[in-house]
């Protein structure tokens, strides 16, 4: 057991801290369109330095880094506050799927644009009626020539109004069985046949769309991994970097448990600071000690993946419990808030908000537990 | 960074699981639970044997002088087997000695400690003085001691009493004293002995005054103590599973329900969070001495409450016949809820914790 980093990994995470300290981009400005220039220009400086797509091989212009170097570069780049690349999902998702799935031709074609963020991806897979049911989706696929017609309703795509491509997950086969009729299409998102409606959730923001796809048409050579193999394709861009991420993931609690405690010390509330509560220490220890037991299982998980090269039991537990964290840290900033918890402008308000989807997205806690009873501790399935 | 075991720690996990398996097979479990003194010297004579007993002890005084992890390994399996033994107790004195021990104290003791031909154990709670040491009303006079110690685990096996007195120091008295009156105590948890020990203007030696040793030395204890948490609830989750997988009720296996699956994967969360910051803390102690007092508070406050809630909640899953005395299920939530408290409950170990992070 050690838990230190090695010589090599250092040098990696001292030249990324070093670079993330001298090209600090500053605050992103408000407003969907300046905000999203923002996050362009700032991935545009990230590749420039050969920090876009570190995980990838260099081949495709990535690093080729190791998956303690890329849990390293998630951490750090959480540490430094640095903002979202504006092609998180191609970098994240995409780019690793059509390297894992894609022709040589579709590597050269899709990897480079996705690099430099001249064109951003975005993923279609969810539906009105297909939720945590991935595999039931709707949207149909139909062949005419080397050209599909695509006609269908998709919703929470992130970026869908900035994005060139869209990851779409589409039924080519109506008879073949749930997840044997799927396909992964490509679709461009420049044609008038797709409409992007903003969908404004519970925080008043709207970070997600809807997508109505009238009739669109993707030609032949935009599937990736094969017709009809497209459960298997989505699979892959749904697991890729989970283990990583959660790196992300933990550094974030801890910032946010940090500025909790902050906050906890400067409250003064009937009579005494909020962090003089003894109730309100206890909760903020129980939130101490739990946000480690994210770092620790992240780095577990990732030991699990480098011995047997599949996550151990830890590894689907990490999303569930990065959750739990999330919604029970931000309902402590509310106690700790007294009376201003009433205001919406109050910091921590929408952070309360939009924690509340932590435990729906990226698949709901529900299904989780679903997949550690069934997987890990082999439980029969209900359905 | 690698959060595994070495080989060496895997054979010494593999071996202490094996032989455990062996000798304390569940029925040897309940007859011992049953016995008064809850052990046997062949049984103490085997573990002294696999060297367990002089883990902890330096090289130089004649010991494996190995470290936390390694006693993490071996106490998470003994937690497993629910396997009744001085062992623990002996451990946690031999740990006060290492650390605080005088010369002489040292050479009349480690030795045999390490060889298991004599077995110490801790005499820490006053009657009503809560976890902390501060509040302690030992009263040290004129090289005696006069005291009331409860839940005094293994007392009577002990050949050596670390007793804690007011103000952190820590004494070495002979159990055997005219002094010292021992009686046994009904416990929670019948698979570790307990007494009420009162002593009445006893010899005592005073230990070293080495407060950072001797909390060094408390560090390593809780997280022996967690550990063996961790296999507690690993077992009884593994119960759990197993009877929703063969229990049937209206047609199908009950763990084919989500009210009863979703709780065996909550058991496995709160075993694996246990599990993480345990094994980190027993590192902690041995590389990384500035994080070993936060480690280990919180390992104990989190395999304190995750021993409880999982054992619980594999009685929930067995329904009534995990109530019955006859089902082996009730041992294991006793262990659990006995060393939730033993040493700092979950509530104090969070309030250090609180405090170590300058809270």
């Amino acid at each position: 057991m050690d838990l230190t980093l090695s010589e090599s990994e250092l040098v990696f995470r001292d030249q990324l801290r070093a670079w993330l300290a001298a090209n600090d981009p500053g605050r992103e400005p408000a407003g969907d369109e300046p905000a999203f220039a923002f996050r362009r220009a700032w991935q545009q400086q990230l590749h420039a330095a050969g920090w876009a797509g570190v995980s990838w091989p260099a081949e495709y212009g990535g690093r080729g880094a190791t998956l303690i170097e890329q849990a390293i570069y998630n951490e750090e780049i959480v540490r430094a506050k640095a903002p979202q690349a504006a092609n998180v999902l191609g970098l994240a998702m995409g780019g690793p799927t059509v390297i894992a799935h894609g022709t040589e031709e579709q590597r050269r074609r899709y990897l480079p644009p996705i690099l430099s963020a001249d064109e951003i991806w975005c993923q279609g897979f969810s539906e009105p009626d297909s939720g945590s049911d991935l595999a039931s989706v709707k949207t149909r696929a139909s062949r005419y020539g080397d050209e599909w017609v695509v006609t269908g309703q998709k919703v929470w795509t992130t970026y869908a109004h900035h994005a060139k491509w869209c990851m779409l997950v589409a039924r080519t086969d109506g008879d073949a069985a749930k997840h044997q009729g799927l396909t992964y299409f490509l679709m461009d998102m420049e044609q008038d046949a797709v409409q992007v409606r903003p969908l404004v959730q519970i925080t008043g923001e709207a970070e997600f769309n809807e997508l109505f796809i009238e009739e669109a048409r993707i030609p032949q050579e935009n599937i990736i991994g094969g017709e009809g193999n497209g459960w298997a394709v989505a699979i892959t861009t749904l697991m890729h970097e989970r283990a990583t991420l959660a790196f992300g993931l933990q550094v974030s609690v801890q910032i946010a448990l940090a500025e909790l405690i902050e906050t906890a010390q400067g409250s003064r509330a009937n009579g005494h600071m909020a962090s003089e509560d003894p109730v309100i220490r206890q909760r903020l220890a129980q939130l101490l000690i739990e946000a480690e037991v994210l770092r620790l299982n992240a780095y577990r998980g990732l030991t699990a993946i480098m011995r047997q090269g599949i996550p151990g039991p830890e590894g689907s537990l990490g999303k569930w419990q990065w959750s739990d964290v999330n919604q029970s840290l931000t309902e402590l900033a509310m106690d700790i808030a007294g009376p201003r918890a009433m205001l919406a402008d109050h910091e921590w308000t929408y952070r309360f908000l939009r924690a509340r989807a932590n435990s729906i997205e990226g698949g709901t806690t529900e299904i989780l537990k679903n997949i550690v009873a069934e997987r890990v501790l082999g439980l029969p399935r209900m359905r | 960074m690698n959060f595994d075991f070495t080989d060496d720690q895997r054979a010494i996990k593999r071996t202490a699981h094996d032989f455990l398996a062996a000798r304390y097979p569940l029925g040897a479990v309940r007859m011992l639970a049953a016995d008064d003194r809850g052990f046997t010297e062949e049984q103490w004579g085997e573990l002294a044997g696999l060297g367990w007993t002089g883990l902890v002890v330096p090289e130089a005084d004649g010991g494996l002088g190995l470290g936390a992890v390694e006693l993490v390994v071996i106490q998470e399996e003994l937690g497993y087997a629910l396997a009744p033994s001085p062992f623990f107790s002996s451990v946690g004195a031999t740990l006060l000695l290492v650390a605080a021990g005088t010369e002489a104290q040292r050479e009349r003791w480690l030795g045999p400690l390490a060889s298991g031909e004599a077995r110490g154990a801790i005499a820490l709670w006053d009657d009503y003085a809560g976890w902390s040491p501060d509040h302690s009303e030992v009263e040290a006079s004129g090289g005696t001691l006069t005291a009331t110690k409860i839940a005094v685990a293994d007392a009577a096996a002990a050949d050596v009493l670390v007793v804690a007195g007011a103000d952190g120091r820590h004494y070495l008295v002979d159990p055997g004293d005219p002094g010292v009156a021992m009686t046994a105590a009904r416990a929670l948890d019948p698979t570790r002995k307990l007494y009420t020990v009162v002593l009445d203007r006893v010899a005592a030696e005073p230990l070293a005054l080495e407060p950072g040793r001797i909390s060094h030395a408390y560090h390593t204890i809780v997280t022996a103590l967690a550990a063996e948490s961790v296999g507690v609830a690993q077992r009884a989750m593994e119960m759990a599973v197993a009877y929703a997988k063969e229990r049937k009720q209206f047609g199908r296996p009950i763990g084919a329900y989500q009210a009863v699956s979703h709780r065996c994967a909550q058991m496995l969360l709160e075993v694996e969070g246990a599990r993480s910051l345990t094994y980190w803390a027993g590192w902690a102690l041995d590389h990384e001495p500035d994080a070993a007092a936060r480690a280990a508070s919180m390992a104990k406050a989190y395999a304190s409450d995750a021993g409880f809630r999982v054992t619980a909640s594999a009685l929930q899953v067995h329904g009534g016949i995990g109530f019955t005395w006859e089902h082996d299920l009730h041992f294991f939530l006793k262990r659990a809820k006995a060393n939730a408290h033993a040493f700092g409950d979950a509530r104090w170990h969070r309030d250090r914790v609180a405090d170590l992070a300058g809270v």
